[in-house]
């Protein structure tokens, strides 16, 4: 296997505890009578690496015709880099504002007041961190901030009205903010909570185009690249969430 | 080895001229799908034309490139996938068919003690018919994740070789929620879904949502790398499902529909498909990339398959305009072309059904004078594209051509017309007002004039 460009370091300890060889094809689960299209073909056990196998030999088999193919080189003449003279922040703050997506800017000085206009705006006080987020500014601008584990497990009437996280990038060209769970960001559940959202983009964090994102980012954290309005998911589902805002405190 | 299970994606559908017809007859049908692809036409246009000149196509050719390099050498990029999966914690199946990608679905469920699962509605999932598999073997599927889940079913738009990495572009929240609250997630990818490299993504993230909805980003996209400590799922299984998949790499000049994101492009543009819409051609996916990819995937040339299946090929006017819309630079008129030369080779060709496709093209054409100017300059149009593939033009489709009358030479080239007419759906307009020099347009084929040139 090649890892070129990213070399892995975690453990491989999910692979054989869940390797279907070790799965008892006649339970745990409740419905293990049920006859039909839930059982597979008769075939000995082991059958994953004989699917694979004959996979494989169907692939080869298919592209025998060719010969070995010669490695291709992509043309990446395609722009990878933003123009020189663009004002990556303007253009971001923009191209978020065509999502209806409130972005407010800020610097050392306007932070704090600006923070707070954001969070009358929204209706909102208590406001869930990720664990290492630096809070004063926050509490400073009014904001009560709870952890985010209270969040996540206590009861309804501690929980509260939204989150405030980083991100790990933003994309001028698509208005895009990345989020990789790395500091200032905490899990991408956090995201997720309902209500509100702030999510502060430092100027410096702002790239031009996709392919600068794609080159920054860690491909082994688990990243959530949002462009556009929170949606609710589906309105049948009893137990869902409603509507989130999203506002963007942009710093710099 | 057994025998793979081999059927139509929807039993019982009429070959494609009768699907037509009646789908012709449905005003309503009409009027909306007029609509839609209206607005998803001018969405993307102006997604596109709003990159530096050039750098559509470049990406385009990028796409097409990094896309054939996957397919020329599948088997090692699956190989490669499957240790970077392994090595970053997940589980890698392998499911020659659709029944055995389900089987694999409901035992990890089984496994985990599942009685529910929610399922993201994905092109995969679909082509497997997993909802009702999983119905059939007692497990409740849900849409929506709402919770901590327990486990979900999915598909994705790329895995990654090199890095092992998942990425799913998703319009909604509940994309998001599905690969960040269950305990554990399965996904089911096409083989040919995988992609080299990480940078690779930068390509088809420029592709992929500018082609599919014309939006400069996808709303959510997702990316996962086999499971991450104190964030979401903590199992991961990817299932790589064939299903038909290594017949359609099978045939040299066919295996280039392996190239397709699913952007739904294609579809927006047939002058046939925003006609008659997705039911007539009974395949998932449907229209061009459909006509081309159903008749593949089920094995025209290696399998028996039936009318409906081999009507396919017949669903379209050859006009090119799919092929301009294709991000990865697929020339589905060629293949068209092609695969109705192989059925008339092997004797599959629904010569019956052939006959009705010809008579209901006619009746249709005939109805009123633009159509027919659709039908001439998509005829010329065709005529060249086979002109300039002779080794395809050999044998059968030297039948083809002596078979039909020559069309005169076309006052405007479809491109122009198109452009004018906007696909042929402003009906008001008549062909005579502009007509333009055909010879520059059309010299090069579709191919080769880049959309940024006038
Ligand atoms: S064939 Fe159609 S759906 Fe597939 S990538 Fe091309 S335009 Fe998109």
């Amino acid at each position: 296997m090649t890892t070129s460009g990213a070399p892995h370091d975690l453990p491989d300890t999910h692979a054989s505890h869940t390797a279907l060889e070790h799965i008892d094809l006649t339970g745990p689960g409740p419905h293990t009578a049920t006859p039909g299209r839930a059982e597979l073909p008769h075939r000995p056990p082991g059958l994953p690496t004989d699917a694979k196998a004959a996979i494989m030999d169907r692939l080869r088999d298919a592209l025998a015709d060719g010969g070995p193919p010669e490695p291709v080189a992509v043309d990446r003449g395609y722009r990878r880099l933003h123009g020189q003279g663009t004002d990556l922040i303007a253009m971001f703050a923009e191209r978020v504002t065509d999502f209806r997506t409130l972005v407010a800017r800020a610097d050392a000085f306007t932070m704090v007041r600006t923070t707070a206009a954001l969070l009358r705006r929204a209706g909102v006080r208590r406001l869930a961190a990720p664990p290492d987020h630096r809070l004063t500014w926050l509490t400073a601008a009014g904001a009560e901030l709870v952890g985010e584990e209270r969040q996540l497990t206590d009861r309804p009437r501690d929980r509260a009205d939204g989150a405030v996280t980083g991100c790990a990038l933003a994309i001028a060209e698509t208005g895009t903010i990345v989020l990789d769970g790395g500091r200032y960001q905490g899990r991408r559940m956090l995201s997720l909570l309902p209500g509100y959202h702030l999510c502060v983009v430092r100027a410096e964090q702002i790239v031009g185009t996709v392919p600068e994102a794609v080159a920054r980012l860690d491909p082994r954290r688990p990243q959530t690249w949002i462009s556009g309005r929170p949606t609710a998911p589906a309105p049948t589902e009893e137990s869902a969430p409603g509507p989130r805002t999203l506002h963007v405190l942009l710093l710099g | 080895m057994t025998a793979v299970r081999r059927e139509p994606a929807f039993l019982g559908m009429p070959p494609f001229p009768e699907a037509a017809h009646h789908a012709l007859a449905d005003r309503r049908l009409r009027a909306e799908l007029r609509d839609t692809s209206r607005t998803s036409r001018s969405r993307r246009a102006e997604a596109v034309d709003e990159l530096p000149p050039f750098v559509w196509e470049k990406l385009r050719r990028a796409g097409a490139v990094i896309k054939d390099d996957v397919i020329a050498r599948l088997p090692d990029h699956l190989e490669e996938l499957e240790g970077s999966v392994v090595a970053a914690g997940g589980t890698v199946h392998w499911a020659r068919d659709a029944d055995e990608a389900n089987a694999l679905v409901i035992r990890i469920a089984r496994e985990h003690a599942a009685a529910e699962v929610v399922g993201v509605p994905a092109a995969t999932t679909r082509e497997t018919g997993l909802d009702d598999a999983l119905a059939d073997a007692g497990i409740r599927v849900r849409a929506t994740a709402a919770a901590n889940a327990g486990l979900t079913v999915r598909g994705a738009d790329f895995a990654i070789a090199e890095t092992g990495t998942v990425c799913a572009v998703d319009a909604d929240e509940n994309g998001l929620r599905s690969v960040t609250l269950p305990d554990v997630l399965v996904t089911v990818l096409g083989l040919e879904q995988v992609l080299p490299a990480w940078r690779d993504l930068e390509v088809f993230l420029h592709l992929l949502p500018r082609a599919s909805t014309g939006e400069r980003m996808s709303p959510y996209v997702s990316l996962w790398t086999g499971v991450t400590d104190d964030d979401g799922p903590r199992g991961f299984h990817l299932i790589l499902l064939d299903n038909g998949r290594s017949d359609v790499l099978a045939d040299r000049m066919g295996r280039q529909a392996l190239r397709c994101i699913r952007c739904s492009a294609c579809l927006d543009v047939c002058p046939v498909y925003t006609r008659v819409g997705g039911q007539a051609y009974g395949s998932v996916p449907p229209g061009p990339i459909g006509a081309i990819l159903a008749p593949q995937l089920r094995g025209v040339n290696r399998h028996d398959v039936d009318a409906q299946t081999a009507s396919l090929p017949y669903a379209s006017t050859l006009c090119g305009a799919c092929f301009e819309a294709c991000p990865v630079r697929i020339d589905i008129p060629a293949v068209l072309a092609h695969q109705r030369a192989q059925l008339t080779d092997l004797g599959r060709g629904p010569a019956r059904h052939r006959e009705k496709a010809a008579m209901s093209a006619a009746r249709w054409g005939l109805a009123e004078p633009w159509r027919l100017g659709l039908a001439q300059h998509a005829a010329a149009l065709g005529r060249h594209v086979i002109a300039r593939m002779p080794h395809v033009l050999a044998g059968p489709l030297a039948r083809w051509t002596d078979g039909r009358d020559a069309p005169a030479p076309p006052p405007e080239s479809f491109r122009t017309w198109f452009k004018r007419t906007n696909g042929g759906l402003d009906e008001g307009g008549s062909r005579d007002e502009v007509p333009g020099d055909t010879d520059d347009e059309t010299a090069e084929g579709p191919s080769a004039t880049p959309r940024e040139e006038p």
